[in-house]
């Protein structure tokens, strides 16, 4: 059997999945089980896929058999095949995560049974976006997987999620156009919306010109990456979506904004140069970022804030642009993709025990419920960069290929960087010692230390606490187990990263691709 | 290659009209600002194509014109249905939310901004808050205009006012 045959399978099963599950909306039971079987059979073909990749030559596929630059091309690679596997186990346990809660609320007459067909229609634009061998492919896996959230973010369309989802949708609205401008200029210099051949003309334009078609392809991916000055969209509308559609998100979705910039930087413009440009954004994006972070008092507000923050590190390192530090951006996006969804899964279950998420509401849980204490600190030292674990990794291997370079600006960086460590780490342990250490009775000594941590009226709202289904803790243990094993087995994917680092600046060539194509 | 000036012109005052009206409060400019922007931007898909008027598949005689261009303007005119279908919902939901079509601010960056100011420049603030709230363009009447009967039988909205 050829192996290239799977890689189609990444989008249409989601896809026939997603169909299923809209004809099945009246029956929950069925609707969960073809979402779990779907996921995990995408999973199982991404690790296979993996093993194959990493063992020899990328994958190429043409479909419908039209010929190699004028067709849809899916194009698999290791960075390909490895984002596909970790994003489909952050999907599964989000998918279990969320069917726990359901259940559990009982919600068998809300329109619902729309969630799973939305949730794999995402599950499908993710997949598509990670293989697209052609940037118009990539824009289309965009659209598929932003049009799935548009309708998870405003699920249930109650007033506030409309209010935010608006801010969402038009956000995203205006980068869905710069790309598709962008692709539009790219091909009227090109002539082609291959990768790998515009990856080979593109060496052929004028500087200025290679310039012009790299920042507007870079302008519409930094929107979806949430890179400050661009990022202000975020904090705002992550925190009102349902805990599991926040948490799928903020794993997920900007880190394929991340992944596009990836591409973008290391294999199309390998000849145009803006790395400078890109340090200076990566570290204002870290450090105001994190700034918003320390200023909030609600849990998901903190979070959505550090998230922005840390894909300053991911920029950081892509503009480092040599071996090491593509292989180092990779692997912290890997352990930030399953940090940062544990995480929010965490703060789900804290809403749900508490009945709240802000910090100056939710207190005592330390007592009340141990179990969700561990599932909180273990993935907030984890993003914190506290070793052993494997945001400390990811960041010192940043940090050691930023060094190599060794240019002031680097070093301000790494400076840059270190801080807003520390500084996730002080916001993190501040919502620990407040929702968790803090006493039942407040003494007033602490009320008036907290004082100045003033919020909306609407956070303060107290929801009902309710009882945690053993479904949405098991996911929850699940993935801080997948995220402890990053640092576990952090040799060997560390490897794996490091040959996508040399693979992804050696720019691939369309005959490359037919070859690889004819082997497969 | 020769490209036609009418539609680079063209082009241009719909980008500029997509992006003008794109700015409003109001959601249903936003769509109007969205729907001139994604015609602009297959415009310039058609323009990249080089000299129009040939047929994408003509044999060997014939002016013949690149059809892929073409390929990408069709899906790109489905995704923007879709999305505009979408969004069409989304107005007519916050309508029947009671908040005509306009985008609000944030309550926590309200309340961020009011920490962080004077007490008298927060007084300035609410000022400027209400006077924009005056001034937003819609093409809804405000809430008065609600629809009432719709409220009323709408458990979320119930719900809402509890809060």
């Amino acid at each position: 059997m050829s192996w290239s045959l799977l890689v189609p399978m990444l989008v249409c099963l989601p896809l026939l999945g997603a169909a299923i599950t809209l004809v099945l909306g009246q029956h929950r039971r069925w609707q969960v089980g073809v979402s779990i079987g779907t996921l995990s059979l995408t999973f199982g073909i991404a690790v296979a896929l993996l093993l194959v990749v990493d063992a020899g030559n990328p994958l190429a596929v043409s479909v419908a058999g039209w010929d190699l630059p004028f067709g849809i091309v899916l194009y698999v690679d290791r960075l390909s095949a490895l984002l596909v596997a970790v994003s489909s186990v952050v999907l599964l346990a989000v998918l279990l995560f969320s069917v726990g809660q359901g259940a559990a609320d009982g919600d068998d007459d809300t329109p619902v049974s729309i969630f799973h067909p939305s949730y794999l229609i995402l599950a499908a634009g993710i997949f598509d976006a990670f293989i697209a061998g052609d940037l118009f492919n990539l824009y289309v896996g965009f659209e598929i997987l932003l049009v799935a959230s548009y309708v998870l973010i405003t699920l249930g369309s109650t007033e506030s999620r409309i209010r935010t989802g608006t801010v969402y949708i038009v956000v995203s609205l205006v980068s869905s156009i710069l790309f598709l401008t962008a692709i539009a200029m790219i091909y009227g210099a090109l002539g082609t919306v291959n990768m790998a051949h515009i990856a080979e003309r593109m060496t052929e334009l004028p500087q200025d010109v290679q310039l012009a078609l790299h920042l507007l392809l870079v302008l519409a991916f930094a929107i979806k990456a949430a890179v400050f000055p661009l990022s202000f969209w975020l904090p705002d509308s992550y925190p009102t979506a349902p805990a599991p559609v926040t948490a799928v998100f903020a794993g997920l979705l900007t880190k394929v904004g991340v992944y596009a910039l990836i591409r973008t930087e290391t294999q199309l413009f390998h000849t145009s140069d803006i790395n400078t440009l890109l340090l200076v954004v990566a570290l204002a994006t870290m450090v105001v970022g994190i700034l918003g972070a320390v200023a909030q008092a609600e849990l998901k507000r903190i979070l959505s804030f550090t998230l922005v923050s840390h894909v300053g590190y991911m920029v950081f390192g892509l503009a480092i642009a040599t071996e090491a530090a593509i292989g180092a951006t990779i692997f912290y996006m890997i352990h930030h993709i399953v940090v940062q969804t544990t995480l929010f899964l965490a703060v789900g279950l804290i809403e749900r025990r508490a009945g709240s998420t802000s910090i100056l509401k939710v207190k005592g849980l330390m007592k009340a419920a141990p179990l969700i204490a561990v599932l909180y600190f273990i993935p907030a030292l984890n993003l914190g960069g506290l070793p052993p674990f494997s945001g400390f990794l990811g960041k010192f291997a940043l940090f050691d290929a930023a060094a190599a370079e060794g240019t002031p600006l680097m070093y301000v960086l790494i400076v840059g960087g270190i801080v807003t460590s520390l500084l996730t780490l002080y916001a993190l342990m501040r919502a620990w010692n407040l929702a968790f250490w803090r006493e039942e009775e407040d003494s007033s000594e602490t009320e008036a230390r907290i004082a100045y941590l003033g919020e909306a009226p609407e956070a303060q709202r107290q929801a009902e606490r309710r009882v945690i289904p053993r479904i949405m803790t098991a996911s929850t243990v699940g993935m801080v187990a997948v995220s402890v094993a990053l640092t576990v087995f952090a040799g060997p994917l560390y490897e794996v990263c490091d040959r996508i680092g040399q693979s992804l600046l050696q720019p691939i060539s369309l005959v490359e691709l037919g070859s690889v194509e004819e082997g497969s | 290659m020769n490209v036609s000036l009418v539609l680079v012109v063209i082009m241009a005052v719909l980008y500029a009209g997509g992006v003008y009206a794109m700015l409003e409060r109001s959601l249903t400019r936003v769509l109007i600002g969205f729907l001139l922007l994604g015609n602009a931007t297959n415009l310039l898909l058609l323009i990249v194509m080089g000299v129009p008027g040939g047929a994408p598949f003509y044999g060997d005689d014939g002016p013949q014109s690149d059809p892929l261009p073409q390929a990408l303007v069709l899906t790109a005119i489905v995704i923007t249905f879709a999305v505009s279908a979408f969004l069409l919902a989304l107005i007519y939901r916050s309508w029947q939310l009671g908040h005509a079509d306009l985008v609000e601010d944030d309550a926590e960056d309200l309340a961020l901004r009011e920490r962080a100011a004077d007490t008298s420049d927060v007084m300035e603030d609410e000022e400027d808050d209400a006077d924009l709230d005056d001034e937003a363009t819609t093409d809804f009447v405000g809430l008065g205009a609600a629809p009432l009967t719709i409220i009323a039988s709408s458990p979320d909205i119930d719900r809402e006012d509890e809060r």
